[in-house]
């Protein structure tokens, strides 16, 4: 533990580092995740295809994922962050196709019968009714991406993950734990933030 | 209480029929009937009988194979289809009010949809949950899982009625409530029925409801209608086995009932 006290400066600084690598990918990962979760439910065929293409890009090992992106297009964080919001994407669509194809079919019964427009129930039935599962799997996705992005480090995006590698080629048992337990500690932080949005989202 | 009068429309079915993709037989065949201005009409019969489809034909949930429905002489299919549905109340058994929307937001949605002023919104929810029989003060600010479940679907009904629709569909409305609760429901929607004058066509498979409830009954079988009468004309004079046996058990019984009536016809 000497060197996360030592350094608290720097494990700080890699600790933001890393909350921006995560919060970008996860960003951008929802932006395409939400509208590929909801057509996956309009169309039932998209929907399979969908949902096998990101669970086989899931199954690809990390490191080679990567090494195959840095041969596409370098080293650095936005490579970091393009492979993070691959990762996701399996996670977060299964949240949102679960969360709305949970939602109570007399609600969207009486939601055209009152004559909303499919997108006015979209927007104002579905969506606040699904929140909760989305949520959580914005919750189980973000966690994910917390203990990925410390690969990241391996082609210079920066990152807790800086500590474990300089650990290892250093044979430092003391940065390793330092940069475990930063990483720990954000993943729990996160989790239990997101639990409340969860619990707070429930009706 | 003041309640605001906005009469009712005529509903005309002719040559109705639905057949759904892959049935081998129609759910609706060839039905004709007219549901006049103002009149409080009831489709009896046991599930799959087609009467939830019929119904459904009305506000466009469901389009028919065959046949035309016409309000007012216009025929819906001439309407854009939400803009039709805004202007029909419906209420189902499910209810479906919006879990995460207030009694008021509820009732507030289809005068929303419409553009209505803030101020004519906000009179409108405290008349209807008068008009039900909800005190505003307690209720307009609940969200719907503190509501019993009588409460929820009278909820559902001043949602309905909001936009002051002249036309009424109620699919089994009061299936899903004790005895109890589903008798004081029968004398509120009655009631309801007779400040307005809204066309109601209320759906049900129970035949004490149907003869309490209705100016005339419509009883359907397999996809047709095999009897419209009023409750004492299907009692005295059932058109044939099916409904005689429907109505027939305690047919006696029956009409002594409507001779007491809970509610003044």
């Amino acid at each position: 533990m000497t060197y996360l006290f030592a350094h608290a400066p720097r494990v700080a600084g890699l600790l933001a580092q890393h909350l921006v690598l995560v919060g970008v990918a996860l960003g951008v990962a929802l932006v395409i995740a939400v509208p590929l979760g909801v057509f996956a439910t309009r169309n039932a065929r998209a929907g399979a295809v969908i949902l096998a293409v990101t669970g086989t890009i899931y199954t690809i090992p990390s490191l080679a994922l990567l090494a195959l992106l840095v041969a596409a297009i370098g080293l650095g964080p936005l490579t970091a962050i393009i492979a993070l919001v691959a990762y996701a994407q399996m996670i977060l669509v299964r949240g949102v196709v679960a969360g709305l194809r949970g939602v109570d079919a007399a609600l969207i019964e009486a939601a055209r019968g009152l004559g909303l427009t499919a997108r006015q129930t979209l927007l104002r039935v579905e969506f606040p009714a699904a929140l909760a599962v989305i949520l959580g799997g914005v919750r189980v996705a973000t966690v994910s991406l917390v203990a990925l992005a410390t690969v990241a480090a391996w082609i210079n995006a920066g990152g807790l993950g800086v500590l474990l590698f300089e650990g290892i080629g250093t044979d430092n048992p003391d940065k390793i734990v330092a940069g475990a337990l930063a990483a720990a500690a954000l993943a729990i932080a996160a989790d239990l933030l997101l639990r409340g949005a969860e619990r707070a989202a429930r009706v | 209480m003041v309640a605001t009068t906005h009469g009712g429309g005529r509903v005309e079915l002719r040559g109705l029929g639905v057949r759904y993709p892959n049935a081998a037989q129609a759910a609706v065949h060839d039905v004709d009937l007219t549901v006049e201005a103002g009149e409080f009409a009831v489709l009896l019969g046991p599930s799959g009988c087609g009467k939830s489809t019929l119904v459904r034909t009305i506000n466009r949930l469901v389009e028919p194979t065959a046949g035309t429905v016409a309000i007012d002489g216009v025929d819906v299919r001439e309407r854009d289809a939400n803009e039709l549905r805004r202007g029909i109340g419906y209420v189902i058994q499910a209810v479906g009010l919006f879990p995460h929307y207030t009694v008021a937001q509820n009732v507030a949605i289809v005068p929303g949809l419409l553009g209505w002023e803030r101020a004519r919104i906000d009179a409108r929810v405290d008349e209807l949950l008068r008009l039900i029989r909800l005190d505003p003060a307690q209720y307009r600010d609940r969200k719907p899982r503190q509501l019993s479940g009588g409460e929820a679907q009278r909820v559902g009904v001043a949602r309905a009625l909001a936009a002051e629709p002249r036309v009424l569909l109620m699919d089994e409305p009061f299936a899903a409530v004790d005895a109890i609760v589903r008798a004081s429901l029968q004398d509120e929607i009655a009631r309801v029925h007779r400040e307005l004058g809204t066309t109601i066509v209320f759906v049900t498979h129970d035949v004490d409801e149907a003869l309490r409830l209705a100016d005339r009954v419509v009883v359907m079988n397999a996809g047709r209608v095999v009897q419209t009468g009023g409750p004492d004309e299907l009692l005295e004079g059932p058109a044939d086995d099916f409904v005689r046996h429907l109505v027939g058990v305690d047919a006696e019984t029956r009409r002594l009932a409507l001779e007491r009536p809970l509610i003044e016809r």
